[in-house]
């Protein structure tokens, strides 16, 4: 493959960032979106042509002997720590970076000729471009990165692009206080990271995924027998690299950036905290999951947290008020789902199943089919708040007539997301649960529970919006469709929402490259098709016409409502953790100490210095008597002592 | 002599106060022409001197030192004027340089007796580039206090708020460290020749020697270490940072913080650990104990600061601990990620001290509490406080994040359990800085505009730009294309790594 193509894939985007952040002030609004579009454009172009040349072209660098190869484009030296842990930026092909690929120009481009509608007559358009540029450069170098160290070079990219775009309103002081609750639970988290890799690269003396991933036994072997505290070093390595993961992707207990990221512009939500940066974390367990697989305490870590954040999030998705936050839940949810998948595949054929890693092939799926419809419905929450100007359901309701092309798209999104056939997330669905029961029924049970409960506030959601009673305020200000720039993006959105199911995904991304036919596992898909459409009816009974069932559960559990509706308090928990303990406690007392104690010693020896000559300055006074004085006395003194010690 | 380019370091700054000596008070303009004509030749004659010695690498020159010269100056005491550079003095000479051009625009309109300023702030340039040239240790501290002396004068007669204490205070505290330096200076060149060999000051030669007896490496290790420690910010002397850098004006804080904390680490690591490696390889852990407390110490202090320059002092505190931090742990990567943090943050803390100079000619306010949402009406200064804190927490793309970097991984190289320790609490780090920098950021750029006054208030001018874009340009450079500093200081480590592990067996 020609270098020339994925270097552009990079560089176009960084150039739109460095030109529209530099001369963005002196174009247009018109100008400045063009060039974003245009550019944008024309990286997502390359990147189609990559991950085509990719799959289909059977070069043998690409598909040899019927597996897929990791093949690096080009890998140059950035940064010598000692002569064999060398920093190296490249650019890594294959299936899930491919893939990723595809996933991340497509949101990104959509966002972009979306948001030349949502964003028009902003001031600072020009910026948001800028941003969302510097986002796209950051997350494709992060999904291309050859070795993991450029991966988390880039991963703390994302992240500052992500509290640039959170923060994009940053007269508002909600949005500046979301954005740098972002960065600082995300920092928290990469911290884990940055250690695991510490450990990781001590160890493995290499950085490479290659290198890494190829020969995982290898790796456990230089680890040798190292401990620390009951556990393997490989271990603590890899659980300290998924805690950097579990930030990104805002697992639990470092979800709560997530939901309050939602003050961000609507595209922004979509394409970063919805679609892509998000999807970080599921990424990065794809990406080491051969080492994953070596140590099995890593992966039941994952499954864990996975299904409990999963089962959380739509817990508190039921109660929320604010659409974009509903969203925002089942996007951490629908990760989750994706994190348990990975966590309960095998990487080695089993007695009974016919191929390994069925998991990891779902994840990745529906990471994909997430991404869509995920997006659709973020852009769809846009066309909704652009119409209605508030965030809240309440403000909404009965808008399917007044906004036909929302309406359809935003119901063929919820369809996708509850797991409908014929719908893509019927499809990845089904292998992850399929994944799961393979496993262990528990997850398949569980997790089966949890996309109930997701076609059930999806559909809350749904009805809330679109049916129901309209909002009188309707009359003063009439609700409508979006601009053709806004509308676009849905239709093409939910087309690939609708069809995407059909791609014959495990012929294209599989964990060892080994292509397989992928089978609808019919009892598992009729039990979770049984379960999406009891949870589609129960959202009807109780919101499709406004009656006083949700009144009445509301009162029957008021502590458990309430509890949902304050997202369990983790908040508040964070808060008395941060403020009244680090902040107040820890930082004032040290800074009290530095003043009061440090450099009151220091200022003491002043002190001390100036009082005792003040003391002794009436020695030197000019008085002859005096001196002699002194001077007698002191002949006295050492003539005694001079007897005392020789007589 | 004057065959010898580095001579010119210190001739030229002497040049710059001849110069200032013709003209008047009141003549701003032939000032600053002798300023700017001075400043820029120096920042020339630095980069020269970087590609040069670059060249010379690549052309395989493996010298320990390169332009060396050395002239007598006091024989009975064998006193040499001796210079000579190796990669890691280059670099520094190349900071310093960046620095004092970047200072010349950012003190543009000082106030008053901008002719005095200047004559000091050259003299403090004369002692730092003097400092980085020496190879002999007597000139080299001789410099050093030449470096030391303006500052009183600087803060004091140019500072604001409490600034006699503040002088007065940072003075007495780098002098009690001159203090214990002078004793192991002297110490180091009464041992520095085996028993009936010429006593030497020179650097190389003591190394060579080799002749310091244990016991006395012990001694003299703690003195120097605290000496030059004390510059260098090193918990528990750290105090007058705060003070002093509160009170000085914006050019005396960029060049304090940007260049003579710096001379803390380069003495350090080109006194204490080269010439006393015994004693370095035995006591380090005492001063990665003080040096991993400043880290995380000066990084708590600073989340509560309300002061922007007491922020960026306690940072300061907290960064400079990182490199002694990291020039203790007596491996070659993690020496290199020192030199890089010296260089990432002189750089980064000179843009914030130019900054918060700039914010503070406008508003007349340092106090966070009291500004908001300058980011709208100062939009250029505003962004470039963002990218300086950007780089302060480790942004890869700007340099703090390459030299942090560096710094972990070379310090994680120590497989035992008291290293490790500490240097994952020195990690903890750059979640504390993202903290204290976003929370200043969102204070002072972000929110709603506090006080309606700063309305009317006008963005950078020329000269403000032109001082911050050089500093930002240079952060940026490091950050994006770090490894010529790799190749540039690759051979000067061996020396010492050398001696280090000839000093265990």
């Amino acid at each position: 493959m020609e270098v020339i193509i994925p270097i552009l894939i990079l560089a176009f985007p960084l150039f739109t960032f460095l030109l529209l952040g530099l001369c963005g002030m002196k174009m247009s609004h018109k100008v400045a979106g063009f060039i974003g579009i245009a550019m944008l454009g024309t990286t997502a172009v390359l990147a189609y042509i990559v991950a085509c040349t990719y799959f289909f072209s059977g070069d043998p660098a690409f598909i040899f002997e019927g597996v897929r190869q990791q093949y690096q484009v080009f890998d140059v030296t950035w940064l010598a720590f000692t002569q064999t842990l060398v920093v190296k930026i490249g650019f890594l092909l294959d299936p899930i970076s491919a893939l990723m690929l595809v996933v991340i120009t497509t949101i990104s481009f959509m966002v972009h000729l979306y948001s030349w509608g949502y964003m028009e007559g902003e001031p600072g358009f020009q910026r948001y471009y800028a941003f969302l540029s510097l986002f796209t450069f950051s997350m494709l170098g992060l999904v291309v990165a050859t070795n993991i160290f450029q991966m988390y070079i880039f991963w703390e990219l994302v992240g500052v692009s992500s509290y640039l775009l959170i923060g994009f309103f940053y007269r508002l002081p909600s949005a500046v206080s979301a954005s740098k609750k972002a960065f600082i639970v995300t920092r928290f988290a990469d911290l884990g990271f940055l250690i695991g890799i510490l450990l990781l690269s001590y160890y493995t003396d290499t950085f490479n995924f290659v290198e890494l991933t190829q020969n995982p036994e290898i790796v456990l072997g230089t680890t040798g027998g190292a401990t620390y505290m009951g556990a393997s070093v490989l271990t603590w390595a890899m659980v300290l690299i998924f805690s950097g993961g579990m930030g990104k992707s805002a697992m639990m207990p470092l979800h709560i950036w997530l939901p309050d990221a939602m003050e961000g512009p609507t595209p922004v939500s979509a394409l970063i905290h919805a679609a892509t940066m998000v999807v970080a974390g599921v990424y990065l367990v794809a990406r080491l999951f051969p080492l994953y697989c070596v140590v099995d305490f890593s992966l039941t870590f994952i499954c864990c947290v996975g299904a409990i954040t999963a089962f959380y999030a739509a817990m508190v998705a039921c109660a929320q008020t604010d659409i974009k936050r509903i969203l925002a839940f089942s996007t951490i949810s629908q990760i989750a789902f994706m994190m348990v998948s990975i966590g309960v595949a095998y990487d080695k054929p089993i007695e009974g199943v016919h191929y390994s890693g069925l998991g990891y092939m779902a994840g990745m799926f529906h990471l994909f089919t997430h991404a869509m419809f995920k997006a659709l419905l973020f852009l769809g929450a846009g066309a909704l708040i652009h119409a209605v100007h508030s965030n809240e359901y309440t403000a909404m309701g009965g808008l399917r007539k007044y906004m036909p092309i929302t309406h359809w798209t935003f119901l063929i999104g919820c369809l996708a997301i509850a797991g409908i056939w014929p719908f893509a997330g019927f499809f990845s669905k089904d292998e992850m649960l399929a994944a799961m029961f393979q496993r262990h029924w528990f997850w398949g049970a569980w997790m089966t529970m949890v996309a109930g409960l997701t076609s059930f506030y999806m559909f809350r959601l749904y009805f809330l919006v679109f049916w129901g009673e309209e909002n009188p305020h309707y009359k003063e200000h009439k609700p409508h469709d979006a601009p053709w720039q806004m509308s676009v993006p849905l239709i093409l959105l939910a087309g690939v929402s609708i069809c995407a199911g059909w791609i014959h995904f495990g012929e294209f991304v599989t964990w060892n490259g080994k292509p397989y036919e992928i089978h609808i596992e019919a009892p598992v898909a009729f039990t979770s098709l049984l379960v999406a459409v009891v949870g589609i009816a129960l959202a009807a009974i109780m919101y499709m016409k406004k009656n006083t069932i949700p009144e009445k559960f509301k009162n029957a559990w008021p502590a458990l409502w309430q509890a949902a509706n304050r997202r369990f308090y983790w908040d508040e928990i964070y808060m008395f953790i941060t403020h009244k303990i680090i902040f107040n406690i820890i930082c004032k007392s040290i800074a009290w100490f530095d003043r009061h104690v440090i450099d009151a010693t220091m200022d003491g020896f002043a002190k001390v210095t100036q009082n005792v000559s003040y003391r002794i300055r009436g020695m030197q006074s000019g008085e002859v008597q005096s001196y002699v004085g002194w001077y007698i006395t002191g002949a006295v003194v050492i003539a005694a002592i001079a007897w005392l010690c020789f007589a | 002599m004057f065959d010898n380019i580095l001579i010119w370091f210190v001739v030229i700054p002497i040049a710059m106060m001849v110069g200032l000596g013709f003209c008047r008070n009141s003549g701003m303009k032939a000032i600053r022409t002798v300023m700017v004509v001075c400043s820029t030749v120096l920042l020339a004659l630095a980069i020269w001197l970087c590609c040069d010695f670059l060249r010379l690498r690549e052309m395989g020159v493996t010298d320990e030192m390169v332009h060396m010269g050395s002239w007598m100056w006091y024989e009975p005491l064998n006193i040499h004027l001796a210079v000579g550079v190796d990669g890691i003095s280059v670099l520094m000479i190349l900071l310093s340089a960046i620095i004092v051009f970047a200072g010349t625009f950012a003190s543009w309109k000082i106030d008053p007796l901008p002719k005095n300023f200047f004559l000091w702030y050259a003299l403090l340039s004369t002692g730092v580039f003097g400092f980085f040239i020496s190879i002999d240790i007597f000139t080299m501290f001789m410099f050093y206090e030449v470096a030391l002396i303006p500052m009183y004068l600087l803060i004091g007669v140019w500072g604001t708020g409490r600034k006699e204490y503040s002088a007065m205070k940072l003075t007495l505290m780098l002098m009690g460290g001159s203090a214990f330096l002078m004793l192991g200076l002297l110490g180091i060149f009464w041992h520095s020749a085996p028993e009936g060999g010429q006593l030497t000051w020179n650097i190389l030669e003591i190394a060579h020697n080799n002749s310091i007896d244990h016991n006395w490496q012990y001694m003299l290790f703690c003195f120097t270490f605290v000496g030059f420690g004390v510059l260098g910010a090193m918990f528990p002397f750290h105090t007058w940072s705060p003070d002093g850098h509160a009170s000085a004006p914006t050019a005396v804080s960029m060049l304090h913080a940007g260049v003579l904390m710096k001379l803390g680490g380069y003495g350090c690591f080109r006194i204490a650990i080269f010439l006393l490696p015994q004693a370095a390889n035995e006591l380090a852990w005492i001063f990665i104990i003080l040096t991993g407390i400043s880290i995380v110490y000066g990084a708590f202090s600073a989340c509560v600061q309300t002061d922007l320059k007491y922020i960026n002092a306690y940072s300061s505190v907290s960064h400079c601990g990182m490199v002694l931090f990291a020039i203790l742990m007596l491996n070659a990567t993690a020496m290199t990620g020192a030199i890089m943090q010296m260089l990432s943050h002189g750089l980064m803390t000179a843009l914030f001290f130019a900054l918060i100079g700039m914010i503070y000619g406008r508003t007349h306010t340092r106090d966070i509490r009291q500004m908001g949402g300058l980011m709208k009406i100062m939009p250029y200064l505003g962004v470039c406080y963002m990218i300086a804190g950007f780089a302060s927490l480790g942004l890869p793309g700007l340099s703090g994040f390459v030299a942090e970097m560096t710094i972990f991984f070379g310090a994680f190289q120590d497989a035992d359990v008291f290293h490790r320790i500490f240097v994952i609490c020195s990690t903890t780090a750059i979640v504390i800085t993202a903290v204290y920098i976003l929370r200043v950021v969102g204070k002072l750029l972000l929110g709603p505009v506090q006080d309606d006054h700063h309305l009317s208030l006008t963005d950078a001018t020329w000269f403000e730009r032109l001082a911050t874009v050089t500093l930002i340009l240079c952060i940026a450079g490091i950050g994006c294309f770090p490894n010529w500093i790799n190749e540039a200081i690759n051979h000067s480590f061996t020396p010492i790594i050398n001696a280090l592990q000839a000093s265990v067996f």
